[in-house]
């Protein structure tokens, strides 16, 4: 069963004003478990909105968000729950610290999750781990650390609830190219570890395609597709028509293609690529035709 | 939510109303609210009433927006006039029930509070609903600039102002986004006991508070930047300039000023 389901997912903003706008139309998504799934799409096209319907911050105007097959608004005194069980790191998440040492600020939900304090310095102290932060900055104050360390602190103050399902909005955006690669390399571990449900909104397709099984494309408030990361890219020009990037490396797979250098399959990363050409380059030695 | 907050909300326009020099229209709005207080009686509120209208419907603003700025301060009104309702002592007893008494005197002193300040919140949102607020500061800066010559910071507190007016959809949107953050933390904010919330207040406070320092501290170095220091043989890029409209405007309204006072003269006269 999907871990994670909408229905006909509707959301407008400011209804009966001059500024209504709809921001999610009619979206059927269903999300399984385990997966890691990238999510893409324009600055307004609705994606923002959608992931904010996952963890019950914005209620629907129709339709409706399943979490394990339940619907997370039939009973709203239990929106606090779900909110336990997907997590939502916003983006720039840093500007959300507020408590006087790292290790309360990372405790701030599991603490209102009413766990003991025995449970919560596991988590925090576990989570720290995970995100690779040293076990002295606990103590430190959150505002004496760098925009990197912030940034992973706010993460493990989300990550901290375990759960079920986690989502993060832009978790790179600002950062330098060492602080990015660091924080989806933790990402990534993490997710290997305890084989949750990730979801990670990015502008970077080469971020995107270096570790998503699946991906999901938002369009005008409208989903554009979700599938296979293979299938796609395996898409490039119509998702270059849609205002979107595909990685460089694919691009230039797509340009040989024209050429007539087809390989049959879709390429989005650069290890691969250079696979799939030293594999090329040699069959052809092989062939003599050197 | 936080969104809906209407007070001091600039509608762009090009009615009448918004072409007015805003100098004047602050002298105007001065010199109405005069007439809504020096006014004793309801006849001198009808011809505020009618003053109010004709300048709502020229301002091509939909009534419902003056509507949506009286809301709330309802529970204020509704207050008020019940204390004068009760307490008021005068005229025909209405009503008694043990020490409860209502007295004609309170039943109109308390309507005739109601639609004075309801024209009040009307009339003073009319100029911020036409004057968009960095108009509205380089009028005041303007009108106060005579302060001057008594070394009051005119420019500074004018600088101040509309620096505070720029930042008030800013800060809105910045607290609605720490809100969100903080309430997929699990923070109970508009559900729990009372004390939780108050608790759970700090948790957006800090972050709210952190950020607008360093807003501070970026446009105060982004300002240097632009060589900027004070208002020193500084010039304007909108120059005001009166036009002969806002001249008649002004003397309408001080006609309809002389008129309220006169109609209230003869009222008096008639029901001695």
């Amino acid at each position: 069963m999907a871990i994670l389901e909408t229905q006909q997912l509707t959301y407008t903003y400011s209804i009966g004003s001059p500024f209504e706008k709809t921001a999610v139309d009619h979206v059927d998504l269903k999300i399984e478990e385990g997966e890691m799934v990238g999510v893409m799409g324009h600055t307004g096209s609705g994606k923002s909105t959608l992931i904010q319907h996952f963890n019950g911050l914005l209620r629907p105007t129709s339709g409706k968000v399943l979490l394990d097959g339940q619907d997370i608004w039939a009973d709203k005194k239990k929106i606090r729950d779900v909110r336990f069980q997907v997590g939502l790191v916003f983006q720039y998440p840093e500007y959300q610290i507020f408590e006087e040492t790292v290790f309360k600020d990372i405790a701030f939900g599991p603490r209102n999750m009413g766990l003991d304090e025995k449970e919560i310095k596991r988590r925090v102290l576990e989570t720290a781990h995970d995100i690779g932060l040293k076990e002295e900055l606990l103590k430190r104050s959150p505002f004496e650390l760098s925009g990197g360390q912030k940034r992973r602190v706010a993460i493990a103050g989300v990550m901290a609830m375990e759960p079920k399902v986690l989502i993060l909005d832009e978790p790179t955006a600002g950062l330098d190219p060492a602080g990015r690669d660091k924080i989806l390399a933790h990402i990534k571990a993490y997710h290997e570890r305890r084989k949750n449900t990730i979801l990670i909104v990015s502008h970077s397709m080469e971020d995107i395609a270096g570790f998503a099984d699946k991906i999901l494309v938002m369009n005008k408030a409208k989903l554009f597709c979700y599938d296979d990361t293979e299938k796609v890219f395996g898409r490039a020009e119509e998702i270059s028509e849609i205002g979107l990037d595909v990685p460089q490396i694919t691009k230039v797979f797509v340009e040989l293609k024209k050429q007539g250098l087809d390989f049959g399959k879709e390429v989005y990363t650069v290890p691969y690529a250079r696979d799939l050409l030293l594999k090329h380059l040699h069959g052809k030695a092989g062939d003599g035709q050197c | 939510m936080l969104r809906d907050v209407t007070i001091g909300q600039y509608f762009p326009g090009n009615s009448l109303i918004h072409r007015l020099d805003p100098r004047f229209k602050i002298v105007i709005t001065l010199i109405y609210i005069l007439m809504l207080f020096t006014g004793s009686n309801v006849v001198c509120l009808a011809v505020g009433a009618v003053y109010t209208l004709i300048a709502i419907y020229l301002s091509r603003i939909p009534l419902k927006m003056f509507w949506k700025s009286v809301k709330p301060l309802l529970p204020f009104l509704l207050i008020t006039a019940l204390l004068n309702i009760l307490l008021v002592d005068s005229g025909d007893v209405v009503f008694k029930w043990k020490f409860l008494k209502i007295t004609t005197g309170g039943i109109n002193i308390s309507v005739f509070m109601i639609i004075r300040i309801v024209l009040l919140i009307m009339g003073s949102s009319l100029l911020t609903y036409t004057t968009s607020p960095i108009t509205l500061t380089d009028a005041i800066e303007r009108l106060l600039s005579p302060l001057k010559l008594l070394k009051f910071p005119v420019h500074e507190l004018a600088m101040m102002m509309s620096i505070a007016l720029r930042f008030v959809p800013t800060l809105i949107e910045e607290t609605d986004k720490i809100m969100s953050a903080q309430k997929a933390r699990g923070a109970e904010i508009d559900t729990g006991s009372f004390m939780t919330r108050a608790k759970n207040m700090i948790s957006i406070l800090v972050p709210l508070f952190i950020s607008s320092f360093r807003r501070a501290d970026e446009l105060a170095t982004a300002m240097e930047c632009r060589c900027y220091n004070g208002g020193e043989g500084r010039t304007r890029l909108r120059q005001l300039k009166a036009a002969p409209r806002d001249v008649v405007a002004l003397i309408i309204t001080i006609m309809f000023y002389a008129a309220a006072i006169a109609v209230s003269i003869v009222y008096k006269q008639l029901t001695k």
